[in-house]
């Protein structure tokens, strides 16, 4: 009994032909009820593992902040009924507005930079080619790195006065911008820092997505002569698009996510040109006294984030191919 | 299969146990079985120069109430109130805790406070060991939520030696904003790194310097801005204009933390804005430093800070913790402690206690000036949404300082977002 429960459960080992396998099975056993609720409890003892921390430290936490959400509270005092106040406060305010839009932003200059350099350093890594493996694990170190000290780190290379960065652009004679003290390279210089550090991530993801493409492909498509470029973006790209899809996804809801480096870099500064949302978020419960009204940012932002998600899900049935 | 589903049950109810068991140690009522009281305290002023005076308030207090046990919690100012908001809101709050002025209506109005009256009854505590305004600074609807536990104010520091350097008297007590802007461009050196003045532009020394200037921040009634006046321009000209001048810019200070107390530590600062909690930190600065009263314009005006010991209201041990904040904030050990180790200064009554002060041979010499800072104060204006108001301001003469506005611009909007936080 055990090998067979094992067989009908055991993932595909490479994932790619999920679709055409029954990733559903059923049990096999039509017998007695009971039997069928033994089952039931098995894997909902599996499930438990994973069910009570996701119950634990999401589910209830996003009931409380909903909760929240209606009240208003300063944290210290008893918390007070507004209804819906705090949603109709915020949209009115021009900082929300601005924070959304200091957000996009943050995402326009990311998203772009980070798919570019992950997506060549993939390229670059996929070939045969010495000291490889070092260098994957190079590129992917920033990745498993606390975001605090990328932050203080980029901080240091920035610095206008003291930075190792103008300090290069001073040797060729030329006065290096204000970066994160300026309002207008703030942004950019959160941008540098956060594609740098997620650099390794969309590498590792692309990678596996290169790899998984069989050499047969390509050899057929030289046969019918298709080459360098013919060959990239007819065949690689397309057999890519599941990867680059997940990326995508995720580099999305991160960005719109951003916060450790907007906090330890600028705090939202100068001028508040870096207020993203969930910086705002953030000063609203702990600076402003506002606890009510930033769980219902976090609500605008999440039904923003679901909405993007869902348009994106839809979307790629007209370019996600899964082969 | 039937023994690895009990088997993995069995590991599952052990980790979820233990998961438990450790979440209900926090929940410690803080009585050992011996009948020792462990007393949580919070605070911001300690660290990171007088944590070894703080151990030695604690130590005397212990040594007389052998069942209670002191623990201290610090934190720096930035991070503090974020922390004990969240614990509060948590139910974790610390038995006691030192606030501010500012913050001390917060608190008390929200019902956090424990109301000290009530603990004292019963005791030998005297009222009258502390100034009396003091004390009163810290009542709410007729209730003693706190005890002033230290007080402080902002002087100007100047570096002797860079003065006498560069052939120029040392400021005295009739200085005003033309003597110091003088004496600042002519010690400026920026080849050399020297700045001649640093004074930070933001929301404190703006109302401050506001009031040197003659002006006013919020009209007699508080319901609307008063500062975007002739007076105004002038104070916010006055901390705007030494920005790139006689003091490094924003961008020069790149957001280094403590730039300015490494700065004057370091020799290349001939006058510095800040207030006496620096002392002990530049006593052993290898120059002559000391200090002044702050040069004013059409009148004086220093800025006072007041700390007080507060204990939460829902902390397992009231007595204990009203022994603890008696004894922190009028002991003979706690304002002798402070005196000695220039830890701001005790709110107490006894004058021949507070003369210790003038006759402490460490640095500053010119000790008199605190006490002369205090006969002309400037007091911040407060509001329901304080934090919003000193972002806003801070914002706006940072904008101005950075050039990104005129001085008149910055002013019109920071009255204009300021005026909205009050209607």
């Amino acid at each position: 009994m055990t090998g067979a429960k094992t067989a009908e459960v055991s993932a595909n080992p490479t994932g790619k032909a999920a679709s055409s396998a029954p990733a559903h099975a059923r049990p096999r056993a039509v017998g007695p009820r009971r039997s069928r609720l033994r089952y039931a409890g098995t894997v909902a003892l599996f499930l438990l593992p994973s069910a009570i921390p996701l119950t634990l430290f999401t589910l209830i936490p996003m009931a409380g902040s909903l909760w929240t959400s209606l009240h208003e509270w300063n944290l210290i005092t008893p918390m007070r009924w507004v209804g819906l106040d705090n949603y109709v406060e915020l949209l009115g305010e021009d900082r929300t507005l601005a924070a959304f839009g200091h957000t996009l932003y943050f995402i326009a200059g990311y998203l772009p930079l980070v798919y570019a350099g992950g997506f060549g350093l993939a390229l670059l890594l996929n070939r045969a080619m010495r000291g490889r493996n070092v260098l994957r694990a190079i590129y992917f170190l920033p990745v498993v790195t606390s975001w605090v000290v990328v932050a203080l780190m980029w901080k240091w290379l920035l610095n206008p006065a003291s930075g190792v960065v103008n300090w290069l652009i001073g040797l060729v004679g030329l006065e290096g911008p204000g970066w994160w003290t300026d309002p207008n390279w703030a942004m950019p210089s959160i941008i540098l820092a956060s594609a740098w550090k997620d650099l390794g991530f969309v590498m590792i993801i692309l990678l596996a997505g290169l790899q998984a493409i069989p050499q047969e492909y390509r050899d057929a498509a030289r046969v019918d002569g298709a080459t360098g470029f013919k060959s990239f973006r007819y065949i690689t790209l397309p057999l890519l698009s599941p990867s680059t899809f997940f990326v995508v996804v995720i580099s999305l809801i991160n960005g719109f996510q951003v916060f450790d480096q907007v906090h330890v870099m600028t705090g939202g500064g100068p001028a508040g040109a870096t207020t993203v949302v969930v910086e705002q978020i953030y000063d609203l419960t702990f600076r402003y006294g506002r606890a009510g009204a930033a769980s219902a940012l976090s609500w605008l932002l999440f039904a923003v984030i679901l909405i993007v998600t869902l348009i994106q899900i839809r979307a790629q049935r007209r370019w996600v191919n899964y082969g | 299969m039937k023994r690895t589903t009990k088997a993995a049950a069995a590991l599952l109810t052990a980790v979820l146990a233990t998961a438990c068991a450790q979440g209900s140690a926090t929940r410690d009522t803080g009585t050992a079985p011996d009948g020792k009281v462990t007393l949580r305290y919070f605070t911001f002023s300690a660290a990171p120069d007088h944590v070894a005076d703080l151990d030695t308030i604690v130590a005397a207090f212990e040594k007389e109430n052998p069942k209670i046990d002191v623990v201290v919690e610090t934190a720096p100012y930035a991070d503090y109130f974020t922390k004990l908001q969240t614990s509060i809101a948590g139910n974790t709050a610390p038995d006691t805790f030192e606030l501010n002025y500012e913050n001390f209506v917060t608190y008390a109005s929200a019902g956090s406070l424990l109301d000290l009256g009530t603990a004292a009854a019963g005791d030998d505590y005297q009222p009258s060991v502390y100034a009396a305004e003091s004390l009163k600074a810290f009542t709410h609807g007729g209730k003693q939520f706190a005890l002033p536990a230290s007080f402080s104010t902002v002087v100007l520091f100047y570096n002797k030696s860079l003065f006498d350097a560069a052939g120029l008297p040392a400021p005295t007590a009739d200085w005003t904003w033309a003597e110091e802007k003088a004496a600042a461009a002519k010690l400026t050196d920026k080849k050399k790194g020297v700045y001649g003045d640093f004074q930070p532009v933001q929301f404190f020394e703006f109302y401050k310097t506001l009031k040197q200037a003659g002006g006013e921040f919020l009209t007699a009634d508080g319901k609307k801005t008063a500062f975007n006046s002739p007076e105004g321009v002038k104070a916010a000209t006055w901390l705007v204009d030494k920005v790139g001048n006689t003091m490094p810019t924003e961008a020069e200070i790149g957001g280094t933390a403590d730039y300015d107390t490494n700065l004057f530590k370091s020799g290349k600062l001939a006058m510095w804005h800040n207030g006496i909690w620096q002392f002990a930190g530049m006593a052993d600065a290898p120059f002559e430093w000391d200090v002044v009263v702050e040069p004013g314009d059409q009148t004086k005006a220093s800025a006072v800070f007041h700390n007080a010991i507060a204990a939460s209201a829902t902390t397992k041990h009231p007595a204990e913790a009203w022994a603890w904040s008696r004894f922190l904030t009028s002991s003979q050990t706690a304002a002798t402690t402070r005196i000695k180790a220039s830890w701001e200064l005790p709110p107490i009554s006894d004058q021949a206690t507070l003369a210790g002060y003038l006759d402490n041979t460490a640095k500053p010499a010119n000790r008199q000036a605190v006490f002369d800072s205090l006969k002309s104060i400037a007091l911040p204006p407060v509001i329901a949404r304080q934090q919003e108001m000193q972002d806003a301001m801070t914002e706006e003469l940072s904008n101005a300082a950075a050039g990104r506005k005129s001085v008149q611009q910055a002013l019109t909007d920071a009255a204009a977002t300021i005026d909205g936080l009050l209607g």
